[in-house]
């Protein structure tokens, strides 16, 4: 069984919600990244969604447009990426790292060796958001053979037959887009999300994470009740944003601390 | 040729040209691409779409585009006979129209009343507007900031024509970073919002789409051409960008295996300063970038890097998918024209001929320069002049010293 499916398993024993946050890997600066996946951890992440840079990045909003650029700038490659996450291993070799990007680094880079080098650092995941299940199926079983999960998006209007193939070529968990549109946008629909996430579950057979426009612990706890985990992205990089760079690393602490509270406030009315 | 006796299908029913093409996207595009190809296949059946689709380039564009024998150009080059299809004569100005019509009135078919389109040089945005404005559809057009600035009347034609055109202030502020925007806006508003691509890359269906509205082009040169010199072209050549108006004239004479085509890809700065925006020439690394797979300007770590070129429309760092498969099959083959010899071809074809070509243009006429005094004079050259240059006097009066 993989980390990651040891731990969606582990937390739904215990009747919790994972969270699962997401910061783009070099953003501020390359330094703090190592830090920042610590600080996720103690505040109370399962799951730590790491952005790859790209400079495309098409399905993305401009808080995590921004952020890749940033990253960019700062010299952050895709083999920079691997390396921080082999940092991060050094002292934590528990909480799951799931690498998010675009096909394009990875394409260069070759599959084959890509998925040596991140299995090589730690890497327990993979979301390449530009590969749908069809155009991936060689690179898919080159992750599951290596013990990868192969992490793939659902979104709204995803039919029944796209289920199936997300079944079939995925592993770990689904990445459920509450929305129409890119990161960070606003607006969820709850009863849409209500009313999908258990015909998923049911389909796939796989936890379901639910991301994009999930701003606070208010609407991580709407979508928690829902889903076996919420991913957060945009909002967390607009807190690196807005702090001075000597308190990055405790407000973000402190941003999830925050959401795990309201989260795990769930099993507590439950129970 | 091995090629003659088997039939050119591409792409496949998944929408791959050998190795390239496909449909890389997120997973919230997936449906919306399902729709599309389905609407689409339904008006390709439709007699009355086709028929529709024929009057509107007829009696609003003004097709056909007249083939024009430049007998002073050629002349002037010694050597083989230059014939200009005139794709500059259609309303607007440029090829790009075509395209833009049969994308209209699929989005009409479909009931989406808003539609977005990217623009480089400002010729896609402008044919967008102007059908938008003839459909009555809502028209948002994203162009990068970079290229606001380099078009600023082809920016002021859009406003005219009532769209609203949205700077695109990300990454290198150009036509890449505006596909991207426009993306994201489908993406966002994809219920009653069409996205009219420009040119033959994007997800499929969109390559192939834009291939079938363009192919007017090649269609009416294969009538064309007998008429006026009572056979085919020996070579037919057109600019490569994204690589619309070449397919739109290559697609037709694939099957003839006496026609050699010739695309010819923009230079910038000369290949070996890596100043260029030429991945077909340079033989660019393969990658995945706008939904397809093709050969892509690159770094040692996949991210796209900025590309040069004297005309913004052909400043794109990728290239269609059938491009890249025409390169790899060796159907067609691909070259680079410098900033310095399109412009020098621009200024002869002004003198010569008096037709002031689009910059994108002048690229196939600088090759058919270099080309021509190599052949006899009684080898053909059918040269698609996809645009006239009206836009781009800024441009050229710059690279002149002249400030308006």
């Amino acid at each position: 069984m993989s980390k990651i499916q040891a731990t969606f398993q582990r937390l739904q024993a215990a009747g919790r919600k994972a969270l699962i946050p997401f910061i783009t890997a070099g953003d501020p600066d390359p330094a703090a990244t190592v830090p920042l996946m610590h600080a996720l951890v103690e505040g109370g992440a399962d799951v730590i969604e790491l952005g790859v840079p790209f400079s495309d990045p098409m399905a993305d909003g401009p808080t995590i447009q921004r952020a890749s650029e940033r990253a960019l700038a700062k010299g952050m490659s895709l083999r920079k990426v691997l390396a921080l996450v082999a940092e991060f291993r050094r002292t934590d070799t528990n909480t799951p790292v799931v690498l998010m990007g675009y096909a394009n680094p990875i394409e260069a880079m070759g599959g084959q060796a890509f998925t040596a080098a991140a299995r090589e650092a730690g890497v327990d995941g993979v979301l390449v958001v530009d590969y749908p299940p069809q155009e991936c199926v060689e690179f898919a079983a080159t992750l599951k053979g290596a013990g990868l999960d192969p992490i793939f998006l659902l979104a709204p209007t995803s039919s029944a037959q796209r289920f199936a193939e997300v079944a079939r070529a995925g592993s770990g968990y689904i990445y459920y887009v509450s929305l129409k549109g890119v990161t960070g946008s606003a607006n969820i629909d709850l009863d849409e999300v209500a009313r999908r996430i258990p015909q998923i579950r049911a389909a796939v057979g796989m936890p379901v994470g639910v991301g994009f426009g999930i701003r606070d612990a208010e609407s991580a706890r709407r979508i928690g009740e829902l889903a076996d985990g919420v991913v957060i992205g945009s909002r967390i990089i607009e807190e690196i944003e807005n702090s001075a760079p000597g308190e990055v690393v405790a407000r973000v602490r402190d941003f999830i601390k925050g959401i795990r509270t309201a989260l795990d406030q769930i099993g507590e009315t439950a129970r | 040729m091995q090629m003659a006796d088997t039939p050119y299908q591409f792409p496949d029913a998944s929408g791959h040209f050998g190795p390239y093409g496909g449909v890389f996207v997120a997973e919230t595009l997936i449906p919306a691409l399902d729709e599309l190809r389905q609407a689409y296949a339904e008006c390709q059946r439709d007699p009355a779409f086709v028929a529709e689709f024929e009057y509107e380039l007829k009696h609003y564009v003004g097709r056909p585009s007249p083939i024009y024998h430049a007998r002073r150009l050629s002349e002037k080059f010694g050597g083989a006979q230059i014939y200009l299809k005139r794709e500059d004569l259609n309303h607007t100005g440029a090829h790009k129209v075509n395209n833009c019509i049969g994308q209209a009135l699929l989005a009409r078919r479909m009931g989406k009343p808003r539609v977005i389109a990217e623009t480089g040089a400002g010729q896609h945005g402008v044919a967008t507007a102007t059908v938008a404005a003839r459909y009555g559809m809502e028209c948002v057009v994203y162009m990068g900031s970079e290229d606001v600035k380099r078009q600023a009347a082809n920016v002021y034609r859009m406003k005219l024509l009532g769209a609203t055109v949205v700077p695109v202030e990300s990454g290198s502020r150009t036509l890449k970073d505006a596909m991207n925007e426009a993306m994201r806006d489908w993406v966002t508003n994809v219920g009653n919002t069409f996205y009219i691509i420009g040119t033959v890359a994007g997800p499929h269906p969109y390559p192939v789409l834009v291939r079938d509205f363009q192919t007017v082009i090649g269609k009416e040169c294969k009538v064309q051409m007998p008429e006026l010199t009572g056979r085919q072209p020996d070579y037919v050549i057109a600019c490569v960008g994204g690589g619309s108006n070449a397919i739109g004239i290559f697609h037709p004479y694939i099957g003839e295996q006496g026609v050699r085509l010739v695309g010819v890809e923009a230079a910038g700065e000369g290949i070996e300063t890596g100043h260029h925006a030429a991945p077909l020439t340079a033989n660019a690394r393969v990658g995945v970038l706008h939904g397809n797979r093709t050969y892509l300007m690159q770094d040692e770590d996949g991210q796209i890097i900025e590309t040069h070129s004297i005309s913004a429309g052909l400043d794109y760092p990728g290239v269609g998918p059938e491009h890249a498969w025409l390169k790899d099959s060796g159907r067609a083959e691909y070259v680079g024209i410098t900033d310095a010899e399109a412009l020098q071809a621009f200024h002869d074809l002004c003198r010569c001929e008096g037709i002031i070509p689009a910059l994108e243009s002048s690229h196939a006429l600088a090759y058919a320069a270099k080309l021509a005094p190599q052949l006899a004079r009684d080898k053909i050259l059918l040269v698609n002049l996809s645009g006239r240059g009206d836009k781009d006097m800024h441009t050229v009066a710059e690279r002149s010293g002249i400030h308006f």
